[in-house]
């Protein structure tokens, strides 16, 4: 199939062509990228909404209900959802679909699941990439749930308007909320299994970790209680959700944010571009596996030999 | 051109029983030869299967069943399939299947049946072999 087909596919709501772009650009294929760059002025409509959290919070059953929500209220709805890919073998098992099930017959509800693929960050290489291309298929809203998220895969603010992080009662103590990472980055804090022992008092200690935060903010996150399973407290999540969309755009926050990814992105591409050209030049050079053999036996370091490869292949280029 | 293809399997329950002990392990048997493994859980009718694996951009399908519905559901699947164009997915059943039945079932565009007790090595090297990256 050819680019611009599926171009073409994708821009007229073609599910499949969909589905297969998003695999090529799993798959790292270069008609991806061709793709992705006739797709671009079709992008920016959709309000991507990310969603983290730890393992076995709700996520998947919190953006299920936060689904059947928006689509009452007639938007389109695109999911990625993302799990871990195994460090050993590459493989995964990608379960997030089986608590999506009411929406599998509905064609305004595009999901997708996603390996990590061996990248950190609490999302896949490609996340980005399928949510781009969900975006020009014409989604109104995009989930992103990451993976069971630590303390540190924040990746997510990179690509998300609005963050919402996940918590559950009895996780852990007051200290748990001031530690630094994914604390920081919720937009909206949602203590879900609210009917479960303690929900009033994890509420209590995000409320008091909020309280002395010195980054002075125009918007404070709120912090509400929902029950994925019964939908309590979703409409108010989905009404909150909005409301965050509207700030960002009063207060000119989304065009920011929208500068800082864009330049963020650039850097990204170019970094990944050079480095992959650099190494696709150098692997097998007999003075390249000679330099690695004198690191490796500390007759030289690798400090000076990196220095001296980039500023020769620049120099190369530049000529 | 492409770097890496991975094999992207949906592994799925159709019809109404609950027995998923079987494709659990199958799943997490792929899983661990390297595939990636969407699993959809129980009752899946044949259009929430097609739609599921259409969406996922999957090579193959892995069914399961032991409620001896195969031989409604499973030929309904490679229809809906055929209808989507997507027939060059490879589709594998399991489950409890008369051998009487299999061969209709391969007539209907079922690759292949792995009853109970196939050493999942041979469902593992049977999928590598034969679907269409």
């Amino acid at each position: 199939m050819s680019v611009a087909d599926l171009v073409k596919g994708v821009l007229n709501g073609k599910r499949r062509d969909l589905a297969r772009l998003i695999s090529l650009i799993e798959d790292e294929d270069s008609d991806a990228l061709e793709a992705l760059s006739h797709l671009y002025k079709h992008t920016g409509k959709a309000h991507i909404i990310g969603v983290t959290g730890p393992p076995g919070s709700g996520k998947s059953s919190l953006v299920t209900k936060l689904t059947a929500e928006f689509r009452k209220r007639e938007n389109t709805i695109g999911i990625v959802c993302v799990d871990p890919s195994s460090p050993f073998t590459g493989g995964a098992l990608l379960g997030d679909r089986i608590r999506m099930q009411e929406h599998s017959l509905d064609k305004e509800v595009y999901v997708r699941s996603m390996g990590t693929r061996g990248h950190l960050g609490g999302l896949a290489r490609a996340t980005s990439g399928a949510v781009r291309a969900i975006d020009a298929f014409g989604k109104d809203i995009i989930f992103v749930e990451t993976v069971g998220a630590g303390q540190s895969e924040v990746e997510v603010i990179d690509i998300a308007h609005t963050v919402i992080v996940t918590d559950v009662p009895g996780s852990g103590d007051d200290i748990q909320a001031i530690k630094a990472g994914i604390m920081e980055i919720a937009d909206i804090f949602v203590v879900n299994k609210m009917d479960l022992d303690g929900s009033d008092k994890k509420v209590t200690e995000i409320n008091a970790m909020l309280d002395i935060d010195p980054r002075a903010k125009a918007w404070r996150p709120p912090v509400l209680l929902t029950n994925s399973r019964t939908g309590d407290g979703v409409p108010e999540l989905a009404d909150t959700i909005l409301e965050h969309l509207k700030f960002l755009k009063d207060s000119g926050q989304l065009q920011e944010k929208g500068l800082k990814r864009s330049r963020d992105e650039l850097q990204e591409l170019m970094r990944y571009k050079l480095t992959r050209e650099l190494c696709q030049k150098l692997e097998g050079q007999p003075e390249y596996e000679a330099a690695i053999k004198k690191i490796a036996s500390r007759k030289e370091d690798p400090y000076s030999v990196a220095e001296r490869l980039i500023a020769e292949f620049l120099f190369s280029e530049s000529r | 051109m492409s770097s890496s293809k991975k094999i992207r399997v949906l592994v799925a329950k159709p019809g109404l029983d609950g027995h998923d002990r079987g494709a659990k392990i199958v799943a997490r048997a792929l899983r661990d030869a390297g595939m990636e493994v969407i699993y959809t859980g129980l009752r899946q009718t044949p259009e929430m299967v097609v739609s599921a694996a259409l969406d996922e951009g999957v090579h193959c399908i892995g069914l399961s069943i032991l409620s001896g519905a195969h031989n409604a559901l499973f030929p309904k699947i490679m229809e809906l399939l055929k209808e989507e164009g997507a027939d060059d997915i490879l589709v594998v059943g399991g489950g409890i299947i008369p051998e009487d039945d299999i061969p209709d079932l391969k007539k209907a565009g079922i690759a292949a049946i792995f009853g109970p007790g196939t050493p999942l090595d041979e469902i593992i090297e049977y999928i590598k072999a034969n679907v269409k990256l």
